[in-house]
């Protein structure tokens, strides 16, 4: 099977580690990825700060750059989202079309390859926060806990609050610098109370922002993507 | 008397207060997650709750399609039940009309029914301005009016209060209203229900003249309806010998059959009850029961602006339950005085911009206070996407220009350049990591990130180059 990788743009620029990590986790599972290097950004900045007219040529070329793959997977749950609920109201078929093979790493993983376990390692206590686009307008449901549990070595703590939003929102980010910031903090807080070392999400987005809040107040534990956990093995383990 | 939202600033400068407010956190805190469980309990004992929410969302886009046969089909019967009915295109129009129907009663006092839509068009300082004292009888809105404050919740408007605020208000206020406060009062729920009963019995037996709004007004029957917890309302709808009642127009449901969806949906989203202790229903006049004479006040205050916006009016759904506000998390933080309108929250800062347009301060920047995380779609009983129209609302803001958007807009731009030719954004990146070292750890400008959060450490290289490196020659990028 081949499929593209839709790494998106703060993977790319920001967190390459997550794109790699994807790229050999599906290559370990049997998955030939292809990486459109004419892809940027998906437009959702753009969109959500209610810049339509900006968004367009974003959704065009990336509806162009993907057109003819089966499969499109992304390791990023709110890209996903606006690919899937958004393309299809701003662009034309190709970008419809688009927004019916793109899929979110977790769903791939579980829904199209239909495995849980990836043979992953990784033996750490992990709590996991929901993004509230993978949540909500995807509806990932226990799929990226599913993948977690399989994890040989990993510890799955239930984190208090899981479904409400940690305050990243895009924009939202630096608009409303004070209060993203608190739902920042009470997310970082009820993620200490786990005692877990690592937080985990499926979106780098909120991560950096989660992260931020985590390294500014030095609390005891990281952020890390479910792709960054679910390539490392015995072998290659991730450190 | 309570005060007003004009001249507010902007939201995340309202905000910034409430955020830093430890009492009032703690108190939001307590009362949004509590209310929360509940009506997730409560929501959760219909199996056929997907369905009642999609016939709610149907009756009311039907109504919304034809609201002038049933306003015209409502006027009619009212008139024919022995009412009068009054249509008032905006807030001041609303206010004279009440005004001079109160003056012609030779009254100078009201008592109020919690009503929304009275709130809306500041009607308690308009006829203040006449002379006329206008008595608010539901508790939390006596609460807010005792303390001089203003509403911060559409359900629960004095959310922003804990108990011994309360105690202090009654204490210090109520002898000036009316009837006093006991001695000793203490901060116990029970004991602060009973001042605030005996203060307000008094109301009710003296008062000739009854203000409400309604929940529901239905079209075949010209009959209105109230749900309430208190029985307060039905004081005030019963005993006065004039009833006004001040109901928007998107209010109107074409039968009685259609409020059997909504008193299964409204209660359980509100108050988390399976049903609300009080409905009352009125339909003109009767003889020996009730007021003698009803007039129905047909408000619009630019409802049917928001109707014309084929986005925006989904907002007109809106059965005011609150939950919305109960799952926000911009809410919780912020409070509901820094949305500055009578519709706080995520409700709000989608009504309140449609209702009053977006050339001020405050409602250019309603649509910004939200990470569009979706916990309110997910919970408002009439399925109104409330993020679809922030969103949509963003666009008009960024299209008037104004403060912060002209850069904003060239920003953007420039950004979408940038994204339109992937290798200017390569070599962007490239910059950006070789330099990585070289970076201050607070950027210029980037101040509203980096207060209080560290900025992400820079990659050696970006994702592009690591591809290029170790797969190009194996796939070579072609298309499949």
């Amino acid at each position: 099977m081949r499929v593209a990788l839709f790494v998106t743009c703060v993977n790319d620029a920001v967190y390459p580690s997550t794109g790699i990590a994807t790229v050999r986790l599906l290559e370990r599972l049997g998955v030939e990825v292809d990486f459109p290097e004419a892809q940027t950004c998906c437009g959702q900045p753009q969109f959500n700060t209610g810049y339509r007219a900006q968004t367009e040529p974003l959704v065009r070329r990336t509806a162009a750059v993907f057109e003819g793959y089966e499969y499109v997977v992304t390791p990023s749950g709110s890209c996903a989202a606006m690919v899937r609920q958004h393309y299809p109201k701003i662009g034309d078929a190709s970008a419809a079309s688009l927004a019916s093979r793109t899929y979110e790493l977790t769903e791939f993983l579980v829904d199209v390859l239909q495995v849980t376990d990836v043979g992953a390692y990784f033996p750490h206590t992990v709590t996991y926060h929901p993004s509230c686009h993978g949540l909500r307008m995807l509806g990932l449901g226990d799929r990226p806990r599913r993948l977690l549990e399989a994890v040989d070595g990993l510890e799955l703590r239930e984190l208090p609050g899981a479904d409400e939003c940690c305050g990243f929102g895009g924009t939202f980010a630096l608009k409303n610098s004070d209060v993203s910031t608190a739902m920042g903090q009470d997310k970082v807080n009820n993620a200490v109370s786990t005692g877990a070392d690592v937080l985990c999400g499926a979106d780098n987005s909120c991560l950096m922002h989660i992260g931020g809040v985590l390294r500014r107040e030095e609390a005891p534990l990281r952020a890390l993507h479910l792709a960054d956990i679910l390539a490392s093995t015995r072998e290659e383990p991730l450190v | 008397m309570s005060g007003t939202f004009v001249g507010m600033p902007s939201f995340p400068r309202a905000a910034k207060e409430a955020v830093h407010n430890k009492t009032l956190r703690d108190n939001l805190r307590h009362a949004t997650h509590t209310i929360r469980d509940k009506r997730a309990k409560a929501v959760a004992e219909l199996a056929d709750w997907a369905e009642l929410r999609e016939a709610g969302k149907q009756i009311k886009d039907h109504t919304l399609r034809h609201l002038d046969r049933y306003l015209v089909q409502l006027e009619t019967r009212v008139t024919e039940a022995g009412g009068t009915v009054h249509w008032a295109a905006d807030a001041d129009e609303a206010n004279r009309i009440v005004a001079d129907l109160v003056k012609a009663t030779g009254e100078s006092e009201v008592v109020k029914v919690k009503s929304m839509a009275t709130q809306e068009i500041g009607l308690n300082e308009a006829l203040e301005a006449e002379g006329i004292a206008a008595y608010e009888t539901d508790l939390a809105e006596l609460i807010v009016q005792l303390g001089d404050d203003r509403p911060s919740h559409i359900l629960v408007p004095a959310i922003h209060r804990n108990r011994g605020e309360i105690r202090d208000i009654f204490r210090e206020k109520m002898a000036s209203w009316g009837r006093a406060a006991p001695h000793g009062l203490s901060d116990t729920p029970a004991d602060l229900a009973e001042a605030a009963r005996l203060h307000l019995r008094e109301k009710f037996l003296r008062a000739k003249v009854g203000i409400s709004g309604a929940n529901f007004m239905v079209a075949e029957t010209g009959t209105l309806v109230v749900f309430e917890s208190e029985g307060n309302g039905r004081m005030c709808l019963t005993l006065p010998e004039t009833l006004i009642s001040v109901v928007g127009i998107e209010k109107v449901v074409p039968t009685w059959r259609d409020l059997e969806v909504f008193l299964q949906t409204l209660p359980r989203s509100s108050t988390a009850e399976r049903m609300n202790p009080y409905t009352s229903t009125w339909t003109g006049t009767t003889d020996g029961d009730g007021p003698r004479t009803f007039h129905l006040v047909l408000l619009d205050n630019g409802r049917t602006d928001t109707l014309a916006d084929e986005v925006g009016r989904q907002a007109l759904r809106c059965i005011r339950c609150s939950a919305c506000l109960n799952v926000c998390p911009v809410y919780e933080r912020a409070g509901g005085h820094a949305y500055g309108s009578v519709y706080p929250g995520p409700i709000g800062a989608i009504l309140s911009p449609q209702l009053r347009g977006t050339q001020s301060e405050i409602d250019a920047s309603l649509p910004y206070a939200s990470s569009l995380c979706g916990a309110c779609y997910e919970v408002c009983p009439v399925a109104i996407d409330i993020p679809e129209v922030l969103v949509h609302l963003r666009e008009r803001v960024a299209d008037q220009g104004g403060k912060g958007h002209r850069l904003e807009k060239a920003a953007m731009k420039a950004a979408g350049w940038v994204l339109d030719h992937p290798g200017v954004l390569g070599t962007g990146e490239r910059v950006a990591s070789r330099t990585r070292k070289l970076h201050p750890s607070k950027l210029p400008g980037a101040g509203a990130w980096t207060r209080s959060r560290e900025l992400p450490e820079m990659p050696a290289e970006p994702f592009r180059d690591w591809w290029k490196k170790n797969r190009k020659p194996k796939t070579d990028g072609k298309k499949p």
